[in-house]
């Protein structure tokens, strides 16, 4: 049993997207999904235990040889991620039997479930993976349950928003599955680390120039890098709000995992970024994303399309960390990535919670919500603490971080430019507290009153994690920089 | 000890809301808070004056991030102020918001006590780190009690404080923290200093410039501006927060960073921070020209705070251990008179519902309490003896004239006689002049305010007589500061007759 328990990783929610298409009712299908997005969090938590200390775990799929065959691969870096994702999962699990209800049409509510379970199964899938092709199929269920998740959305412009998404993201895994072809001309294998060995020799060749061009746009598609962000913030505006809440969280995290094992693992530091301009590049993107995204931020009416903008931005503070290619530098980005989905989820939930009770999220709809909904909003203006980068919150830590490594490498316009980006944060976080707290709160909230504690407890388990994690930083920090060792020094 | 200060104000401020509907145990247990914290800081008190240093780590957020406390002798200071002060603050907020019928009143008291929790954490704080974190901390908390209001200016004003504070603290501070640590490699207040050897040249300037501007408490111009708009606030939040805990936390953080992270030998030798004395120069006068003509009450005295807290930098920026034991008796010096000050500016809003200086004629004779003590802070603003204004004043300015600084001495003549020219004419006006419809009979505030505000006029004038622990806070500070990098005291201390 324990040693195919990176198969169960994959397989469990996939098995649990049939049951749950196959029981139909709305709580049977939600009882599948909590009971699998707590299975896998164990799993996953098992794994991490496993591979703490530096190894990795090697998974044949059906006994075939990694050359011919399928690898899952584990270690530090992926664990983290599966940890992430399944962490989120349970969390968000029983936050979404009341708000999926409220919000998705009853004889839908098993297909959104079903969705659910294959997206989270594609997410887990792209982590744990150690084949570039195993990779693009599962960023393509990822993707396709995301559609229709998204597309569940109350308001008609969720359909609009899930075709935008649709028609990028496909450009993107295209431009992935091209780039993994040509590897695989040159390499002749799928497999990651069979391809990071043999394209050592050959690093300059044309078509491994083109296969990096391809990957790098297309999983850049996929992760909403500034100026590929547009199909973003429709998608997490439109979709239901228990979608949101995951997608924001996992979803661009997974695809930033994928591109780090790329540009580090497979392609190698020296190459990507002594060897080619990739650090200009992305460090050109990354601040562009930081302060176009942020600034859009700050004057959007809608809180879900403002913090989907935000998620923009933030994902800029990530591509940003990977792009100095230290050290310091990539344990920021990774220790980002864990914080800003703690951060983002929280949010969402906190506003998932607030259209439960309220039905709209603008800031007039939310105006003196404090006085409303205490705790939730309390929650929300906590984890909006932590994204501005308050010491004492999860934020503080990633920003320390990445001026840090800005300073370590004498790049004092980059500190400041990380710095002064802070006030943009700021600015849209404080328009939220605000309108939550200094304003009387409008007729429209007279019977208002607070979330259900089912809805209120996971909110503030990440919001406290938040906090937490500013804190106490072991388990965020900590593994960050093991796993940004990992992937400096290329895959084992 | 230190644990139980950090908790009481936290612990009250957990607790206000459960009495949300109970005012009377609401302001107790906000009493209760206050006088607890203040026995609990005064604990403390023998230690620190016997020359020990208490010391509590607490926890490594990433190695080389430590949160720490380490009570040494300004931040004793600063919490023993800031505590007591509370005090009397709590007693005259009954007063004050009940006669205002202000509204929210559970949720003022709750950030009143986190906003001091914050301070204790700034004035017992081990290293830079936990500063920071409490700095922050304290600019959040506060920011609620400045739109307190709810009104359109109010919010604005929020703005202001929560961009500039917080802006420049985000956006040199924490570069300088950073610098700080990867240079020096540790960010504990060391006596002598961290940085000797480290950083030097322009660097060093550099550096002090990103910790001068970036600790926008201390209101340095150019970053002075939330100060005036702060005045919005209610008068309690004026008087504790934007006279005495916010203010000298960001003088405080300054002196401290010159004292125990330069080393103020260092900064002394090297000939890149000289510019300090100048800016602090101009902030003193030119806030004083500015507080000349204000009519608002509450304006001109923030006008006034921002010129007497760069006296405070000024002493600092002579960068010798008498000018520096100045400073520290100046912290405590302006924190009673100011909050006197303010404590009467507030009684004469509810009492006579007068904000405006223009309005203020024979008011004195309406409201004798509360105009004796604000004529007590005003002549210690201008350092008249005997009151305790005098103090720090007269040894910024032997040592500027040790040290030959004429440029400071300069400053401080001529700021004495701004504040005179700003502080004397409203006391003129309030007992010289008739009052204006013939209301001779004296009509007071709440008793709660008028009895704070004569306890704090009283500490004026009993600090000149009896300087006391303040006095050998500041001295044992000074003898800190004369410590040079390699730990080996160039002055004799305690100073006995040395500045004859």
């Amino acid at each position: 049993m324990r040693e195919h328990l990176p198969a169960l990783q994959v397989v469990l929610p996939l098995f649990g997207a049939l049951i749950a298409a196959l029981v139909r009712g709305p709580v049977a299908a939600w009882l599948v999904t909590a009971i699998v997005s707590v299975a896998s969090l164990v799993i996953s938590v098992v794994l991490l235990r496993q591979v703490i200390g530096g190894e990795v775990i090697s998974y044949h799929l059906g006994g075939w040889d990694p050359s011919i065959g399928i690898e899952y691969r584990v270690d530090i870096v992926s664990a983290l991620i599966l940890v992430l994702v399944s962490a989120v999962a349970a969390v968000v699990a029983p936050f979404a039997r009341l708000s999926v209800a409220a919000e998705i049409p009853e004889d839908k509510v098993a297909w959104f479930y079903t969705m659910y379970l294959i997206s989270l199964a594609g997410l887990l899938g792209i982590a744990i993976t150690g084949d570039a092709f195993n990779a693009f199929v599962f960023l393509e269920v990822s993707s396709l349950s995301s559609y229709a998740l998204i597309a569940m959305g109350t308001n008609r412009r969720a359909l609009v928003a899930a075709y935008q998404y649709l028609i990028v993201g496909t450009i993107g895994a295209g431009f992935y599955v091209i780039g993994v072809g040509l590897i695989y001309m040159m390499t002749g294998t799928l497999n990651l680390t069979l391809m990071a060995e043999r394209i050592a020799d050959i690093e300059l060749s044309r078509p491994i120039l083109a296969a990096l061009a391809f990957i790098v746009v297309g999983i850049s598609l996929k992760l909403a890098l500034f100026p590929l962000h547009v199909w973003l913030p429709n998608a997490y505006a439109y979709a239901p709000s228990v979608a949101t809440v995951f997608l924001a969280a996992t979803a661009t995290k997974v695809a930033i995992y994928l591109f780090a094992r790329y540009v580090f693992s497979v392609f190698g530091r020296s190459f990507v970024f002594a060897d080619l301009p990739l650090t200009e590049t992305l460090l050109t993107f990354s601040i562009a994303a930081i302060f176009g995204a942020g600034t859009v931020a700050v004057f959007q009416s809608n809180l879900k399309r403002m913090f989907a903008y935000s998620s923009v931005a933030q994902v800029g503070y990530i591509t940003l960390g990977i792009s100095l290619a230290t050290l310091s530098g990539v344990t920021g980005a990774l220790v980002h990535v864990l914080n800003h989905a703690l951060i983002k989820g929280a949010i969402f939930m906190a506003l998932g919670s607030a259209v439960f009770r309220i039905g709209k999220c603008s800031f007039e709809d939310i105006a003196g919500i404090g006085r409303k909904m205490p705790l939730t909003s309390a929650a929300l203006v906590l984890a909006g603490l932590s994204l501005i980068g308050l010491p004492g919150t999860a934020g503080f830590i990633s920003k320390w971080y990445l001026v840090v490594a800005s300073l370590e490498l004498g790049w004092w316009w980059l500190a400041a430019l990380i710095v002064m980006s802070t006030l943009i944060t700021l600015a849209y976080v404080a328009r939220v507290v605000e309108a939550a707290y200094f304003r009387e709160p409008s007729k429209a909230l007279a019977d208002v009153t607070e979330a259900p504690a089912e809805m209120l407890i996971p909110t503030w388990i990440l919001a406290g994690a938040t906090v937490y994690f500013g804190i106490d930083t072991q388990l965020t920090a900590g593994l960050a920089e093991r796993a940004a060792l990992v992937l400096m020094g290329g895959i084992q | 000890m230190i644990t139980l200060i950090m908790l009481i104000p936290a612990a009250t401020a957990v607790l206000l809301p459960l009495f949300a509907g109970r005012p009377n145990v609401r302001e107790g247990t906000t009493l209760l808070g206050a006088v607890l914290l203040f026995a609990t800081v005064l604990q403390l008190m023998p230690l620190v004056l016997a020359g020990e240093t208490p010391e509590l780590p607490v926890w490594t957020v990433i190695p080389g991030l430590t949160i720490a406390f380490s009570v040494e002798p300004l931040g004793m200071l600063f919490a023993a102020i800031a505590s007591g002060l509370w005090i009397l603050n709590s007693i005259y907020s009954i007063g004050y918001m009940r006669a205002e019928q202000a509204h929210r009143q559970t949720l003022f008291y709750v950030c009143f006590a986190l906003a001091l929790a914050a301070t204790m954490g700034i004035a017992l704080a081990g290293n830079l780190f936990t500063l920071f974190l409490f700095y922050e901390l304290l600019t959040f908390t506060t920011w609620p009690l400045v739109t307190h209001r709810a009104t359109r200016e109010a919010r604005d004003a929020g703005r202001l404080y929560l961009l500039m504070l917080f802006g420049a603290s985000t956006m040199l501070l924490l570069p300088a923290i950073a610098w700080t640590g990867l240079a020096a490699g540790t960010l504990d207040f060391t006596p002598g200093g961290i940085l000797a050897g480290n950083v030097g040249g322009i660097g060093l300037g550099i550096l002090l410039a990103l910790y001068v501007f970036g600790t926008a408490k201390a209101a340095v111009m150019p970053v002075h501006f939330w100060l005036p708009a702060a005045m919005v606030a209610p008068t309690p939040v004026s008087a504790l927060l934007h006279a005495v805990a916010v203010v000298k936390a960001g003088v405080f953080t300054i002196l401290k960073v010159i004292v125990y992270i330069f080393g103020a030998e260092t900064l002394a030798a090297s000939d890149r921070a000289n510019w300090l004395v100048v800016v602090a120069g101009i902030t003193v006068i030119a806030a004083s020209l500015i507080a000349l003509r204000q009519d608002n009450l509450k304006r001109r005295l923030a006008y006034s705070t921002i010129s007497q807290l760069s006296y405070v930098i000024l002493g600092a920026a002579l960068f010798t251990p008498l000018a520096i034991l100045g400073a520290a008796l100046h912290i405590a010096a302006h924190a009673v008179s100011k909050i006197t000050l303010f404590f009467a500016a507030g009684s004469v809003h509810v009492g006579a519902h007068v904000d405006d200086i223009s309005r203020m004629d024979g008011i004195g004779r309406r409201m004798p309490f509360t105009m004796g003590a604000f004529t007590i802070g005003s002549l210690s603003m201008i350092g008249v003896p005997p009151t305790a204004g005098f103090l720090g004043k007269w040894f910024i300015l032997i040592a500027a004239l040790q040290v030959k600084e004429w440029f400071v001495v300069a400053v401080i003549v001529v700021s004495t006689l701004l504040n005179a020219g700003y502080f004397l004419p409203i006391v003129y006006r309030a007992f010289a002049r008739a009052p204006a419809k013939g209301e001779g009979r004296i009509a007071e505030s709440p008793w709660p305010m008028v009895a704070s505000l004569v306890i704090t006029a009283a500490v004026t004038v009993f600090l000149f007589v009896w300087p006391g622990a303040p006095f050998q806070l500041a001295e044992m500070l000074a003898g800190n500061a004369a410590i040079d990098a390699s730990g080996s005291s160039v002055v004799e201390f305690p100073l006995e007759g040395g500045f004859r």
